[in-house]
């Protein structure tokens, strides 16, 4: 069963016209802890143009890696990714920062930069400056409308003269998506974007999320540990469980007991959202009850 | 938001982009309230921590074992300035101390002063925290042990040229540097607890090689050695001086040149790869860059202390992060403070001097604690 749910969506999913394709990625980390060679195993696949990909699965199953796979921050063992058709091993990390942003899941903010620097920090794979420049080179003014711009989308422009480090949460999420729009990419790549938020902040950043794809057809990645997030945000959905992609399709026909059983190795409920008609998952009523 | 309902973009949803024309007064508000550094602003800054670098510079040279008034100062740069030669302006003796003695050793430790602190500065964006510096690193200690070994070798007193002292140092301080970033590295994050242990470490057992190295010395080389270990600003001849400052000048102008790269190096190392650097090579770069200025810096005044850490963390809590002000900021601050400082050294106990290293650990050693006790959140 679950196969001919992958069949069927890598069937459809074939096209030249893809950002980004992955094909038969293998990855391991050089101390890869044993009983476990492989973090990531021939896993394959695409990513259309104004389309929002979800990446799910349980701790530790390697979708963190996948998404870093995807953004370059890997190398792959074997396999191919090629963003725009281009392998993504062969562009410099400049090439790929121009076509690809990547906002990780969480980030040190030690240093006291303002909101605003901290955005236009986004436009760096944009600036040209010759060693002339001693390192001392100034905004130009396109640079300084592309992060106002940004900062509009993500609207943290009341914030631009506060200190990353003071500010909450969900707060700091915005910013950091401020500063990815800034450069201006083709795709997103979202590491748990809606993790140690709370549920306001949730609302937000899943609206957020919505407005950049709705309003300016964007293309998104996105790992979620949260199914319901994932099911209402995402066109489709890629459930990886040990490294492997084990089902790959629309969230109605991923978010199923028979699969997150087999992926979770847990029984849930799954019933229709009441507003959306997405699949929406709730713990069972006897896990609590100890039954 | 006050319930978390997104706000509907209303300005500029399905609009087109905003215009030129309508940045300007954005970004001069964002200039007024500080949220990014203008070049107007940088300039000014710059431009006034020269300016009072020049006074401090011309001040301090009239104070040590010996007063020189400030009238015959300005007299002897004045007449120097226009004919040439200082002869007339003031006595023969008073123009040997000004300029055989007291500029060099103040310009000297100007240079040193701002090459610690930008040493500083970049070794704290380098290993992502605010309180890194290369004395407490042992990198200082590491460049230390390179010249001590050269010293015990006899190269510096055979070849006595100045390039030779700081590559030993250059070649310790790097090998130092390697081994603390090891050290400390725990999933790709460096803790300051582990940091500043690692340190602890590195630092204990280098000083007890130099220690092993001094006691094997015959005794007039290794009192030598051991007053320049205490940090000293003692200068030979001015072209020493020179010679110093040209390394000096050619290294800190392509580690500022990195400064756009080390704002985004703060980050965090996804962060910086995914924003278009090529970190293991921006990496590698820093890294030697920061060697090789702590080394020539280590093998002209030994080991002045807690500089590095002070002095970037002091300027980031005035004028923010950006390391493009940052760095040349804090390299006019470090310069000024020891100049101060060596000041202190020359005139507390006059015509004794104590070594300046114990100055600025008697200034620093207290900041820094109170940054570990009281500040944190500043700094995990």
């Amino acid at each position: 069963m679950v196969t001919q749910v992958l069949s069927r969506a890598d069937a459809g999913q074939v096209t030249t016209t893809a950002i980004l394709a992955v094909a038969e990625v293998s990855f391991r980390y050089s101390l890869s802890r044993s009983g476990r060679p492989w973090t990531i195993e021939r896993a394959s696949f695409d990513v259309a143009p104004g389309e929002v990909l979800g990446i799910v699965g349980p701790n530790g199953s390697g979708k963190s890696s996948l998404l870093k796979l995807s953004a370059g921050l890997l190398r792959p063992e074997s396999g191919i990714i090629r963003l725009a058709g281009q392998a993504i091993g062969e562009l410099s990390a400049l090439a790929i920062a121009r076509t690809l942003a990547f906002v990780p899941q969480e980030q040190a903010h030690e240093f006291p930069f303002t909101v605003a620097e901290t955005v236009l920090m986004g436009r760096f794979p944009h600036r040209q400056a010759g060693w002339w420049s001693m390192g001392m080179e100034v905004e130009r003014e396109e640079d300084l409308a592309a992060a106002h711009r940004a900062m509009v989308e993500a609207d943290v422009v009341e914030l631009a003269d506060r200190l990353v480090s003071d500010l909450s949460g969900g707060e700091r999420q915005r910013v950091m998506i401020a500063r990815a729009l800034a450069q201006e990419p083709r795709i997103l790549l979202l590491d748990e974007p809606t993790a140690f938020l709370d549920l306001s902040h949730q609302i937000e950043m899943c609206a957020l999320i919505q407005r950049l794809v709705n309003e300016r057809s964007r293309t998104v990645v996105l790992v979620s540990h949260d199914l319901n997030v994932a099911s209402l945000l995402c066109d489709r959905l890629l459930m990886v469980k040990d490294g492997r992609i084990y089902a790959h399709g629309t969230p109605a026909e991923t978010i199923r007991p028979d699969v997150l059983r087999a992926v979770y190795g847990c029984d849930v409920v799954v019933d229709p959202h009441p507003q959306t008609g997405a699949p929406r998952v709730t713990l069972p009523g006897h896990s609590v009850l100890g039954g | 938001m006050p319930n978390g309902q997104a706000t509907p973009l209303s300005s500029t949803a399905g609009g087109p982009p905003v215009s030129g024309s309508v940045m300007s007064p954005v970004v001069a508000g964002w200039a007024r309230t500080g949220a990014i550094v203008t070049s107007r602003r940088r300039w000014l800054v710059l431009i006034g921590l020269l300016a009072a670098s020049v006074v401090v510079v011309l001040v301090s040279s009239c104070f040590g074992a010996a007063r020189v008034s400030g009238r015959d100062l300005l007299a002897a740069l004045l007449q120097l300035g226009t004919a040439g030669h200082i002869d007339g302006a003031v006595d023969e003796t008073t123009g040997a101390i000004l300029f055989q003695i007291r500029l060099p050793r103040v310009l000297m430790g100007f240079l040193v002063g701002g090459t610690l602190a930008i040493v500083g500065a970049t070794l704290q964006a380098l290993l992502r925290n605010a309180l890194a510096d290369p004395y407490v690193l042992g990198v200082s200690s590491g460049a230390a042990l390179g010249v001590a070994i050269a010293m015990l070798l006899g190269i510096g007193t055979m070849l006595a040229v100045v390039p030779v002292l700081p590559l030993w140092g250059f070649a310790g301080g790097v090998m130092a540097l390697m081994l603390i970033y090891r050290l400390a590295q725990s999933r790709g994050r460096l803790p300051i607890h582990s940091l500043l242990l690692a340190g602890v470490i590195l630092n204990a057992m280098l000083t007890a090689v130099i220690m092993f190295i001094t006691s094997i010395m015959d005794p007039a080389r290794s009192a030598g050695l051991m007053a320049w270990l205490m940090g000293s600003l003692t200068v030979q001849n001015w072209s020493g001086l020179a010679g110093i400052a040209l390394y000096v000048a050619i290294g800190s102008l392509v580690l500022l040149h990195q400064a756009p790269a080390l704002n985004l190096l703060t980050q965090g190392e996804d962060t910086a790869r995914s924003l278009g650097i090529d970190t293991e090579r921006i990496k590698q770069r820093l890294y030697v860059l920061t060697a090789l200025l702590t080394g020539a810096v280590v093998s002209v005044s030994g080991m002045i202390g807690f500089i590095g850490m002070l002095i970037p963390h002091a300027v980031r809590m005035a004028i923010g992060s950006d390391h493009r002000l940052l760095m040349p900021a804090s390299a006019c601050v470090g310069g000024i403070f020891l100049v101060l400082s060596d000041t202190v050294a020359r005139t507390a106990f006059a015509p004794a001097e104590i070594p300046v290293g114990v100055v600025t650990a008697l200034a620093g050693g207290p900041f820094f604690l109170y940054l570990l006790l009281w500040r944190k959140d500043r700094m995990v």
